[in-house]
């Protein structure tokens, strides 16, 4: 997509459907990589708030492309249960660190055997 | 809601009363079971009192929806099959809650609970008229005979819990399969309406299909019986539980598998269970003899005890097996009396036990002299078991040995190899426990002598009988006879032996009229054949 | 109206007041109770059952409730008097209630007192029902209920091993013979479609042979088993470990006759079944011979007196075998005198010499003990079949109906009868004559045992005279008619029982080497038959042991414990073996639970692509 064709575009007042998605891969991606690599329960937290984010993002890109309230519908959804979901998890999180001083998901395995 | 619906609820009740009491209140715990159970045993006796002897059909029925969808019924109600092995069930509890008075102390809330809870189980087996009520209930029961034999079990007690438990379960998944197959055909779990379908060939079943539901619940009930060679978990879990589930074990829950092939697998499937009759009798056979001889050889008394209920099983599920009125009126006699002598032993067992802490023969010796009464009991009840005549377990043993005969006369010679092998290993076991000295030094020789000997020890265990009521007591070497609570146990039991060697007429016509009936519908069946016992002049066709 | 119930249930008071309340009644009232109940229902039999005609006419039967019944078969608790049951009664009661007085005496120093009595007494209640049985199965009862009681006598030293051992063997012996027993009342079910006498009796003139004579065979192994035939006589001689009043009452004069009375009630059946006599006569005359020979050898008073027991109830089996049942009952009435007074005086000899059984410690004893070798001389005479004591009739009878079945079993028979009274003459000499070779002083009995003993002497002697049974029984087993050669086989018998008598006083009283010498000529088989042919041991070899043995090694450990259990455990640990691997996967490590999600995750997508491309 050469600058011109870009300019052209956002003169039109409007960012590419693509862009979105792509925005919401790369996101998504890294959320991915964060959850899997990080081993501070906090981080992994965070990086599964940054794939609810980034399916979000696509959920109203495609909305909007298709002009459809559905996609927005999700997207509530969502977050309704995100903020659940943080209120919980964070709840156990306090606990678990009570418990055992760490937030190292490494260390926390009593289910292992 | 009538009486029977209150003799289902009270142990269940009772159950849930049972684990509000505190924990630290023992005393209550025991006294408010044995309340509970006393209560359910007296109100049964209503069952017999109100039964109408003339009916064969079902009494005291409740019938409403339970689920609805599926439609799952409670729908409960006993005729002469299950009135007397309900009677069994109320009427053992009392006396297994007596006999771990002192035995159990650990954890006595959980365990008398655990005994309600089996006792409601027990009930309701024998009551559903729903066949996923049955189910239901099958599955209920072995819940607290699980615990029972591995929280309060000896040494092995896990692994023997586990073989229990996966051993039925195997059974009864199979069962639930057949079960839910049945309902995919006839649209409802009521067993009437099954029952019904099945024999006006409005559920048409292919052969392999009869065949395969046939021996789906066949094996659920022959696990439970236990039949040769699906047996080897009842030995384990004999020996490990405490007197208590030994009890109830043997006694009742053993009969829920024979129970089974008479109330389900006979009427559903009577061609199926004909045309199998030749290898299932065999295997009943097989587990006569081999029953008895393994019991033989047992250096455990419970476990020689557990083999001697593999061959007098073995009796009933032949006698089941015979297709006639004597071969099915015997094995349901014989369910119920070997209930009453088997558990009778395990009772005794257990006494020895409470006293002695050991479960092997070898430990035992001269406990004659020290406790006569406790041998004087003993010694009925192993003549119970042994099938002497004007004792319980005759008048079965007889009966299914002539319905058998009637069927095949080789089938009674075989399995009447059984009566002479059951004196060898009571009697073995009886001289071993009871006669001899206590010290086990052998009395040289010469009567005379050691006569006196006899009744000063005679006298001594006498003296510890009398005042050993409180259970501690030093006397007759640390082995106290009789005290007044396992009176209470033994004696009702060493009563029904007498009464029901004696006079079977109490129990057996209501049993009869229902026999007759199954047969009856039995013979509906693709392949019936008349084999009720007809007296022909001359006929020993079937002799041969 | 004869409440026939009252004669076996009067002896069963007597067991539960003296087995439940023994423990604190003094001496004389177990006495009076244990006598008086046994006594009271001899009176009864004798002066109210008996004077009455009826039971002759098979009048006197009585249903008292119906015991079992299943579809169209029933049995009731029903008693019959008729002429054989009325011989068996007075036999039972009377020579009953002898014993029980002589036991008083007998017993009086023993422990358990109120044990033995309620015991007796208890017996005493199974054995009437078993003669006052009208059908095969109250018969039953009463059979298996004397097996009980008699193991409870035989182990009722229970301190000894070898008595409770013997007691075990007793009762298991028995169920071997029970079986047949059992096997024998379902065939007749199947064929008559009844246990009742009357009925099974009516119906089975008409039956096939085949049928009739499987019944009577295995009838026959219950009876080997209850009298003490061959092969399962082993139970007999071990069974004297009881106190001697048992083994009168109980091994030699009423319990054991209990076959050779079913055969007889049974006569219709074994009439018709000519095979099955057949074997009943060669059972009895194969036991009696059989068992004489062991009698000659044994040194114990009482083995030698139980092995004449079995040698007797062969002769009873012959005369059944050969169609002589009133012969046989005849036997079974005089044997009970004899055998009785036989085993009480060796009670009261072995009382004599402080508790010795072994004859070699005795000897002389007709100095000390007068009475107790008077009546044993009369016993003894009876037994050998000295012309005009009871033995001889009754003998004579039997041996009389073999030679018209078959003159070699009369042969044998007249062989027996000479080696019969050879051993208890030399029982007899080596008991009383001679020099006192025991421990102590021996010592006469006390009255309240001789008077019993003298009473049977009585009897002994005079029963042939006073009873007649064949002519008493000649309505149910018609009379023979005499034959020609009668006189000479008197005298052929006669002439062997004298002959075994002066024997036995050559070689134990005049010539007392010669026994030594002819048992060391003999060797081997001297040692053979003293070892009892070694019946025991080649049992144990060929069917205890192997039974058990078996029963432990194949059926429980192999079979039971390694196949089943094995297979059972095996599937067991095939499950845990696959969860082994399983659990691998389940590391409790949040982020490998992450990539297997992520790996799933993109193979399911890959996998959907593909499908899609597919399209």
């Amino acid at each position: 997509m050469d600058p011109a064709q870009v300019a052209e575009t956002l003169k039109h007042g409007a960012v590419p459907t693509a862009w979105y998605l792509a925005l919401s891969a790369v996101l998504f991606v890294i959320g991915v990589a964060g959850f899997i690599l990080r081993r501070n329960i906090i981080t992994v937290f965070m990086c599964i708030e940054l794939m609810l984010n980034a399916v979000n993002l696509s959920f109203i890109a495609f909305a909007h492309e298709h002009k459809q309230v559905a996609g927005h519908l999700f997207t509530f959804f969502v977050m309704v249960v995100a903020a659940a979901e943080a209120a919980v998890g964070l709840a156990i999180i306090l606990t678990v660190f009570r418990n055992r001083s760490t937030l190292n998901i490494d260390e926390i395995e009593s289910l292992k055997n | 809601m009538n009486l029977l619906d209150i003799i289902i609820a009270i142990p269940a009740l009772g159950f849930i009363l049972a684990l509000l009491i505190p924990r630290s209140n023992a005393q209550l715990s025991r006294l408010f079971a044995l309340g509970v159970s006393l209560v359910t045993f007296v109100a049964s006796l209503g069952l017999v009192t109100g039964f109408d002897s003339k009916s064969t059909g079902q009494q005291f029925v409740t019938n409403f929806v339970w689920i609805q969808n599926p439609e799952i019924h409670y729908h409960v109600g006993i005729d002469g099959l299950s009135l007397w092995l309900i009677m069994l069930s109320t009427f053992l509890t009392p006396i297994a809650i007596l006999i771990s008075w002192e035995y159990i102390q650990d954890r006595v809330k959980e365990f008398f609970a655990f005994l309600l809870l089996l006792e409601f189980g027990l009930i309701g087996v024998f009551a559903s008229w729903d066949l996923f009520l049955f189910y239901a209930f099958w599955e209920v029961v072995l819940v607290p005979m699980y615990f029972l034999i591995g929280i309060w079990g000896h040494d092995r007690r896990i692994y023997a819990a586990v073989k229990f438990f996966l051993y039925t379960m195997v059974g009864s998944v199979l069962m639930l399969a057949a079960i839910i197959f049945l309902y995919t055909q006839a649209g409802t779990f009521d067993y009437v309406t099954v029952l019904d379908m099945l024999q006006s060939g409005r559920i048409a079943l292919t052969h392999l299909q009869e065949t395969l539901l046939f021996l789906a619940f066949f094996l659920a009930f022959a696990i439970k019986v236990p039949l040769f060679p699906l047996h080897t978990w009842l030995p384990d879990a004999h020996v490990e539980a405490p007197t208590a589930g030994s009890v109830m074990l043997a006694s009742v829950m053993l009969k829920m598998g024979t129970y089974g092939l008479v109330r389900f697998c006979l009427p559903m499937f009577p061609g199926a269970a004909k045309e199998n009759a030749p290898w299932i009798a065999t295997l009943a056979i097989i587990g006569i003899v081999y029953g008895a001889l393994v019991a033989m050889v047992q250096p455990n008394m419970k476990k020689l005890v557990a083999y001697s209920s593999v061959s007098h099983l073995g009796f009933v599920v032949l006698g089941v097996f015979s297709f006639n009125q004597m071969g099915l009126d015997g094995a349901v006699y014989q369910m119920l009396t070997h209930g009453i002598s088997t558990g009778a032993l395990f009772v005794l067992v257990g006494f020895l036990y409470e006293r002695k802490h050991s479960l092997a023969i070898k430990d035992y010796g001269g406990i004659a002299t020290v406790a006569p009464w406790l041998s004087i009991i003993f010694l009925i009840t192993t003549f119970a078991s042994i099938g002497l005549p004007t004792l319980s377990n005759f008048v079965g043993e007889f009966l299914v040995l002539q319905g058998a005969a009637i069927r095949s006369f080789s089938w009674a010679a075989f399995a009447a190899l059984g009566v002479i092998l059951s004196a060898c290993y009571m009697l073995w076991m009886y001289q071993r426990v009871f006669f001899g000295t206590v010290d086990g030094v052998e009395v040289a020789d010469s009567h005379g002598g050691h006569g006196g000997h006899d009744d000063a020890h005679a006298a001594h265990g006498h003296d510890a009988h009398a005042a050993g009521d409180h259970g501690h007591d030093s006397h007759g070497h640390g082995f106290p006879d009789l005290n007044l609570r396992e009176w209470a146990c033994v004696l009702p039991l060493v009563a029904m032996m007498v009464w029901m060697g004696m006079y079977s007429q109490s129990f057996l016509p209501v049993v009869s009229a229902q026999n007759a009936h199954i047969l009856d519908t039995t013979r509906k069946g693709p392949q019936a054949s008349n084999v009720n016992i007809t007296p022909v002049p001359g006929g020993n066709a079937h002799a041969r | 109206m004869f409440k026939l119930w009252l004669i076996p249930l009067l002896p069963f008071l007597g067991f539960l007041i003296n087995g439940i309340l023994g423990k604190k009644l003094p001496k004389l009232a177990i006495n009076a109770v244990a006598i008086g109940s046994v006594l009271a229902s001899f009176l009864w039999v004798a002066l109210v059952v008996g004077p009455s005609s009826d039971w002759g006419a098979h009048k006197l039967h009585a249903h008292y409730f119906t015991w079992i019944a299943s579809g169209n078969f029933h049995v009731g608790w029903d008693f019959a008097v008729d002429k054989l049951t009325m011989i068996m009664l007075m036999i039972v009661t009377g020579i009953g209630s002898l014993i029980h007085i002589y036991a008083t005496g007998y017993m009086d120093h023993e422990g358990g007192y109120y044990r033995f009595f309620a015991y007796l007494n208890l017996f005493m209640f199974f054995m009437l029902n078993l003669v006052l049985a009208a059908n095969y199965l109250i018969l039953f009862v009463g059979w298996e209920g004397v097996g009980l009681c008699s193991y409870l006598l035989i182990g009722f030293y229970f301190h000894k091993k070898s008595a409770t051992t013997a007691g075990n063997k007793a009762f298991i012996v028995n169920r071997v013979g029970d079986f047949g027993f059992a096997l024998a009342m379902f065939l007749i079910v199947i064929s008559f479609g009844s246990l009742d006498f009357s009925k099974v009796f009516a119906k089975a003139p008409g039956a096939p042979v085949e049928t009739l004579t499987a019944i009577a065979l295995l009838m026959l192994v219950g009876a080997a088993g209850k009298s003490a035939q061959i092969p399962l006589y082993v139970w007999l001689p071990d069974a004297m470990e009881g106190p001697t009043p048992v083994s009168a009452l109980i091994h030699a004069a009423t319990m054991v006759t209990a076959g050779v009375y079913m055969c007889s009630r049974s006569a219709v059946i074994f009439l018709h079944a000519p095979i099955a006599m057949e074997t009943v006569a060669m059972i009895g005359l194969a036991t009696a011979v059989f068992a004489a020979t062991i009698g000659i050898t044994q040194n114990d008073i009482k083995k030698v007196f139980a092995y004449s027991t079995v040698s007797q109830l062969g002769y009873m089996f012959l005369g059944v075998g050969v169609g002589a049942f009133s012969a046989g009952i005849w036997h079974l009435m005089t044997h009970a005198f004899f055998k009785a007074l036989l085993f009480l005086g060796a009670g009261s000899v072995i009382h004599a010499c402080h508790g010795e059984q072994d004859m070699r410690q005795m000897g002389g004893l007709k100095k000390y003990a007068p009475w107790t070798c008077i009546v044993l001389a009369c016993a003894s005479l009876a037994i050998a079949g000295f012309p005009g004591t009871s033995g001889f009739f009754s003998k004579d009878a039997i041996l009389t109906a073999a030679f018209e079945h078959a003159p070699w079993m009369f042969w044998v028979g007249v062989v027996t009868a000479g080696m019969t009274a050879f051993y208890v003459w030399r029982a007899f000499w080596m008991t009383f004559w001679g020099e006192y070779r025991g421990h102590g002083k021996p010592h006469e009995s006390p009255m309240v045992m001789l008077a019993p003993l003298m009473v049977l002497a009585v009897l002994s002697l005079a029963g042939g005279f006073l009873f007649n049974v064949p002519e008493i029984l000649k309505d149910m087993f018609p009379l023979k008619e005499e034959i020609p050669e009668e006189h000479m086989l008197m005298g052929i018998s006669v002439a062997a029982g004298l002959i075994g008598i002066a024997l036995s006083w050559y070689m134990y009283v005049v010539n007392q080497e010669l026994p030594g010498k002819i048992a060391n000529a003999l060797g081997p088989i001297y040692r053979l038959v003293d070892d009892k042919y070694r019946v025991d041991e080649a049992y144990d070899a060929a069917i205890v042991e192997p039974l058990i043995e078996g029963s432990s090694a194949v059926l429980w450990k192999a079979v039971d414990a390694g196949t089943i259990d094995g297979a059972v455990n095996g599937v067991g640990s095939q499950a845990r073996g696959i969860g082994q691997i399983l659990k691998l996967i389940q590391s409790g490590n949040i982020r490998s639970y992450a990539t297997w999600i992520l790996a799933g995750s993109v193979v399911i997508i890959v996998l959907m692509g593909l499908a899609g491309g597919a399209h």
